[in-house]
């Protein structure tokens, strides 16, 4: 029998006459491709990973039990700062569950407000995947393309609520503040500019042969696995499901808008990389679409300055960049919420990895974590 | 002229072909100008550090280039959340960093806790473990807002001696709190 190093199984010393071991390797918590904090426990023999174990609580920072001590508009501020590269998305998330409770009706200007905010936030999500995806595979350059364009979602994003990462823009009851014609015309501009970058884009990363090789056969979730740990958002259709809270369960006036939900067909890392450079094309028509129904009116409901909801509870849940994000409030009638849970996307789609990485070759293992896109602000939270 | 840029620290002898310069000085201006942070990102403000090193604010301009390895970096950057998990191992990768090695707080949580102060999981300032020597407030800091840290830094450094020690954290204003006596 002859030494395969490819044999994912030890190599026994009766039959080879060489004793082998597997080799454990602890990869982060420091570690330039693992988006932040996480830390995996791979036990590998020679280049193949016989099991994979991600470690978490490197940034848990008890967010959940400190909304238990904020008011309903503070807690905007924690919300925020979860999955921070979209910071939109959460604070919708909270305000849905908040406004569900109190049975608060948002302005319509208000709902295609927070279309607009949360799409433009998708897409500036996406550059970062995008950036970010091509230097763990080892391409530099689209990291710096990615970002260009990422400073103009965040211009506007500043231009509206003056911050760029942790916007506090969406409250309960609205948004914060109106966006005027100057604004209207930036985003535009910013548009028309980006359409043709996203074919830039397919040169540049998507159908480079070397990326192909790297991604197109390695981590293959197949749609009953993908189903079964409870995948979402594009890891969960790049694998051929079509589930999308947006269509599935409709907020803030989805269902008028016409987009078509990117599907991947093997589920395979590039497939989940291509969902997402699709989907910011989506974002695309839909904020164009947000922008030409913008109708002027009331932003924030009327509701008292000071938050009280009545006891009971409600969950929301939205389709955030990185997937199905709920937000589930218990209240017993108090100024801050009794117990509040985050169904964050990033925790669940991590599950994965123990079962996926298993068989896969040690270079590989970048390239499946960095598919998934998870932030570990709302992977511990 | 480079003599125009550097009066205090260089000087030309007659004729022009020979600057003299103190050792200190010399060191000191070259590592000012290749400051190799490590890449570690904690948390919300390692997304506003990712966008001080790429396109449109481009460290790369003060010598600022990211280096994956403790083992080839000059300084840390805390930038997010310092939570008590993460103490253990910031504190290990602090300590396999070469000297002179200086650390940057970046964003109020790695200051004092940011908005997470009262949380049970959060230690109050990266400070309580390591030496620090610049604080950026904010929340997160701007990009620019670290770049003028990262200048700041570069100030300490020109007032770095070779004859007391080396560090950028002079005696006189360590205001950190290092369990180990001053690394």
């Amino acid at each position: 029998m002859s030494i395969n190093p490819m044999n994912s199984t030890p190599i026994r010393s009766e039959t080879s006459g060489l004793k082998t071991d597997t080799l454990f390797l602890n990869m982060g918590p420091q570690h330039p491709s693992t988006h932040g904090v996480l830390r995996l426990g791979l036990t590998i023999s020679g280049e193949v990973i016989v099991e994979a174990m991600p470690d978490i609580g490197y940034l848990h920072r008890g967010v959940e039990k400190l909304l238990e001590t904020r008011t309903y508009a503070q807690g905007v501020v924690l919300a925020d700062r979860l999955d921070y590269c979209s910071a939109m998305s959460n604070d919708l998330a909270f305000c849905l569950s908040v406004e569900k409770l109190l049975g608060a009706q948002v302005p319509k200007r208000a709902q295609v407000l927070r279309v607009i905010m949360a799409e433009l936030n998708r897409i500036a999500s996406h550059l970062i995947f995008f950036g970010t995806y091509g230097i763990d595979i080892g391409a530099f350059t689209p990291f710096l393309y990615a970002f260009r364009e990422r400073e103009m979602v965040l211009d506007l994003f500043e231009m509206c609520c003056g911050a760029r990462l942790t916007y506090n823009y969406i409250r309960p009851g609205g948004v914060a503040s109106d966006i005027n014609a100057d604004w209207i015309a930036r985003c535009r501009e910013f548009l028309d500019f980006f359409k043709p970058r996203l074919d830039e884009y397919d040169t540049l990363l998507s159908f480079n042969p070397i990326f192909l090789v790297r991604t197109q056969t390695v981590g293959i979730i197949t749609p009953k696995t993908a189903v079964a740990w409870g995948l979402s958002g594009p890891n969960l259709r790049a694998s051929g499901v079509n589930y999308d809270v947006r269509q599935a369960e409709p907020y803030c006036g989805y269902e008028q808008y016409d987009f078509t939900v990117a599907l991947g067909k093997t589920g395979s890392c590039w497939d989940r990389y291509f969902c997402r450079v699709v989907e910011m094309r989506q974002s695309v028509r839909i904020v164009e679409q947000a922008l030409s129904r913008l109708a002027s009116g009331e932003i924030m409901a009327k509701l008292p300055k000071v938050l009280r909801l009545p006891a009971g509870e409600a969950y929301s849940h939205i389709e955030a960049s990185r997937g199905d994000l709920g937000v589930y409030i218990v209240s017993d009638g108090g100024l801050a919420p009794y117990r509040l849970h985050f169904r964050a996307p990033c925790f669940i789609n991590l599950a994965i990895l123990q079962e996926i990485l298993v068989g896969k070759k040690v270079a590989d293992v970048i390239a499946v974590l960095g598919s998934l896109d998870i932030v570990l602000g709302e992977v511990d939270r | 002229m480079i003599l125009d840029k550097y009066p205090a620290v260089l000087q030309a002898v007659p004729g022009g072909k020979i600057l003299l310069t103190t050792t200190d000085d010399f060191i000191n201006l070259g590592r000012k100008y290749s400051i190799w942070p490590l890449t570690f990102g904690l948390a919300c403000c390692a997304i506003e550090m990712m966008a001080a090193y790429a396109s449109r604010f481009d460290f790369d301009r003060l010598g600022v280039i990211p280096r994956p390895s403790p083992r080839q970096a000059d300084l840390m950057i805390i930038a997010g959340t310092f939570v008590k998990k993460m103490a253990a191992p910031v504190r290990e990768i602090y300590h396999q960093m070469p000297e002179p090695r200086f650390v940057i707080a970046m964003g109020s949580c790695a200051n004092c806790g940011g908005p997470f102060h009262d949380a049970y999981s959060v230690v109050k300032g990266v400070d309580k473990v390591i030496p620090v020597d610049v604080y950026i407030p904010g929340c997160p800091p701007r990009p620019e807002a670290l770049i003028y840290g990262v200048m700041e830094l570069q100030k300490k450094i020109m007032r770095m001696k070779l004859a007391k020690g080396g560090g950028a954290t002079l005696q006189a204003e360590k205001g950190s709190r290092d369990p180990a006596g001053g690394a």
